[in-house]
């Protein structure tokens, strides 16, 4: 057979002592677009080589022709299981580098976003190691609620996965009392869910089995291999963006890390956990500083920006000034500032960071996306290298890995 | 000590000699560049001597306006235990954009690397497996160059009927 060109056999496939075992890209078990070409022996992984970049859409490429605003609809594809922290990463960053500030009120509304998409991201995740390990109830029970999350969102924005929501400055509009209400139901009724998911999985023997001791590394190999978020706090560093760099005003809020010690999968998966439960504690924070806004204070929805934020539609109709500006932001007219920045956010599976360059001109002279999953995947060989092939599946889920975030 | 991005480029005035150049603090960040073949040095210095043992961030940038140093290398380096955040860039120029890797001291390097190589084709002398990891393989220019623009979305001389309008 003439030897394909394109793929890389992994070492020793020639002997033939093992079998070589083609494991994606779209295997229903990788839960996204990732190939691994694995050569077992028997049941164990003996080594295997990984190849991304199957949904590669050169984002950053696309970044240096698009003014600020439509940078956004592309950071929603980034990981699409938690498009809010994307979005808001994104604004802040802008915010960061053209030096404006928010109020209080949009931190806070930002904060219940975030921290909401952080539920519906890290609940999907130890949903998925449940399926993965042989447990569909956990899954299906709570998609109800990533559901409810998502009414949230379109009641704020209009949609649901590929958000889009909020601008630099602020929201495009305000919460309706629908999205609070909706915001009520879900923090009353989630954390009985949320109790009745872990008590399906918590000591439940055969996921303990599965997953404790599996998928292993040392808190020092993680730092190595740029791990960051649930996965690098599972192996006991504490280290969380929003305390370090605090940013959108957490600093407000009194939460605690929750870290684990052997950051094999089971340690990863109660990490997530216990990180819900921290989501669920903030927006409870944050929905009480938000209703203490009265008066006028409870209309602030965004920034006073107008080189950045769109004014209102009747103003654009009535008034000179906001039609100037609106049809300034359309076209994108307006300069940006020379210089650089990087910002981190903590997003649902560790530090997305945004490195921005602007030489002065209308759109980003180039724009660097930090993907966290691109940079732990690799260490996904050390993990499973002489593990059981199975225990590899559940490994690869429990990783979290978002295909769209990794191949950008 | 505490660390401070004065202390950071006091200490590393005075080991590298004049070497390690163009500080600026941005936003809070201290930025510094070296000449390229110094790479290794100044982060093993920084990673053993100041803490700086977390890779948070490399990436390419290409100035084509900047002579005989049009490709960039921008490393993102991160101290957790006194939370503090660098900067650190090389050029090289883009007939020969010849770069140390970074992988001996940060695994994570490994595929940071080959994404720059892949997008900017900077040579990582001594990577394990430098090769495109992003784009396919048979491709024979490295697309994020500035030489490759991007169509002009204002052009019109596109039929409007291959794209749905008119």
């Amino acid at each position: 057979m003439e030897a394909q060109h394109n793929i890389t056999l992994p070492e020793g496939s020639i002997e033939k002592k093992t079998t070589t075992l083609n494991f994606g890209p779209t295997h229903p078990a990788t839960h996204g677009v990732f190939q691994n070409i694995m050569e077992i022996d028997g049941e164990r992984v003996v080594s295997t080589e990984q190849s991304v970049g199957f949904i590669h859409r050169a984002f950053e490429k696309l970044s240096e022709r698009r003014n600020l605003y439509q940078i956004t609809p592309i950071t929603d594809r980034l990981n699409y299981c938690s498009s809010p922290i994307n979005n808001m990463g994104w604004h802040l960053t802008c915010e960061k580098f053209l030096k404006v500030e928010t109020p209080k009120r949009v931190d806070y509304l930002r904060i219940i976003i975030m921290e909401l998409a952080r539920i519906s991201d890290h609940l999907i995740c130890n949903s998925i190691v449940g399926v993965d390990t042989g447990a569909y109830t956990g899954f299906l029970y709570v998609m109800q609620y990533r559901e409810l999350i998502y009414e949230i969102y379109e009641e704020v924005c209009g949609s649901r996965l590929t958000t889009n929501i909020g601008r630099i400055g602020g929201f495009e509009r305000n919460f309706t009392n629908t999205a609070f209400e909706k915001l009520e139901k879900f923090l009353n009724e989630y954390p009985k869910v949320l109790k009745e998911f872990e008590s399906l999985f918590t000591r439940n023997r055969i996921f303990m089995e599965r997953t404790q001791g599996t998928g292993g590394i040392s808190a020092a190999r993680a730092m190595n291999y740029g791990f960051t978020g649930p996965n690098l706090r599972a192996t006991g560093v504490d280290y969380d963006v929003r305390v370090a760099n605090p940013y959108s005003s957490y600093q407000d809020f009194d939460f605690t890390v929750p870290v684990g010690s052997t950051g094999d999968n089971y340690d990863r998966f109660l990490v997530r956990n216990a990180e819900m439960w921290q989501s669920i504690s903030i927006i409870k924070q944050a929905y009480q500083k938000v209703q203490e806004f009265k008066g006028t204070d409870a209309e602030i929805f965004h920034a006073d920006v107008p080189e950045y934020y769109l004014p209102k539609k009747e103003d654009v109709y009535n008034n000179m000034e906001a039609l100037i500006w609106h049809f300034k932001i359309i076209m994108g007219e307006v300069d940006l500032p020379k210089g650089q920045i990087y910002n981190p956010v903590e997003g649902a599976n560790g530090e997305l960071g945004f490195y921005l360059i602007s030489d002065g001109g209308r759109t980003p002279f180039r724009l660097h996306f930090r993907r966290p999953c691109f940079i732990y995947y690799q260490a996904y060989p050390e993990l499973i290298t002489g593990g059981m092939l199975s225990d590899a599946v559940v490994t690869m889920s429990s990783l979290n890995l978002i295909a769209g975030e990794l191949d950008a | 000590m505490a660390l401070t991005n004065e202390t950071i480029q006091a200490q590393l005035e005075a080991k590298f000699e004049g070497q390690v150049t163009a500080f600026s603090t941005e936003t809070g960040m201290l930025s510094f560049e070296s000449p390229a073949a110094l790479n290794l040095k100044v982060m093993q210095y920084l990673f053993d001597e100041l803490g700086f043992t977390f890779l948070s961030d490399l990436c390419g940038v290409n100035y084509p306006d900047n002579v005989e140093g049009e490709l960039v290398v921008v490393y993102h380096l991160h101290n957790f235990v006194e939370n503090i955040r660098l900067r650190y860039s090389i050029a090289v120029p883009i007939s020969k954009p010849d770069v140390f890797t970074a992988t001996k001291i940060f695994e994570s390097a490994n595929w940071m690397e080959r994404e720059t190589y892949d997008f900017f084709g900077i040579n990582f002398i001594g990577h394990p497996n430098l090769k495109r990891i992003l784009n396919v393989e048979e491709m024979d220019y490295f697309p994020m160059r500035k030489e490759f623009p991007l169509e002009d979305q204002t052009r019109i001389d596109k039929d409007d009927e291959m794209f749905g309008r008119g």
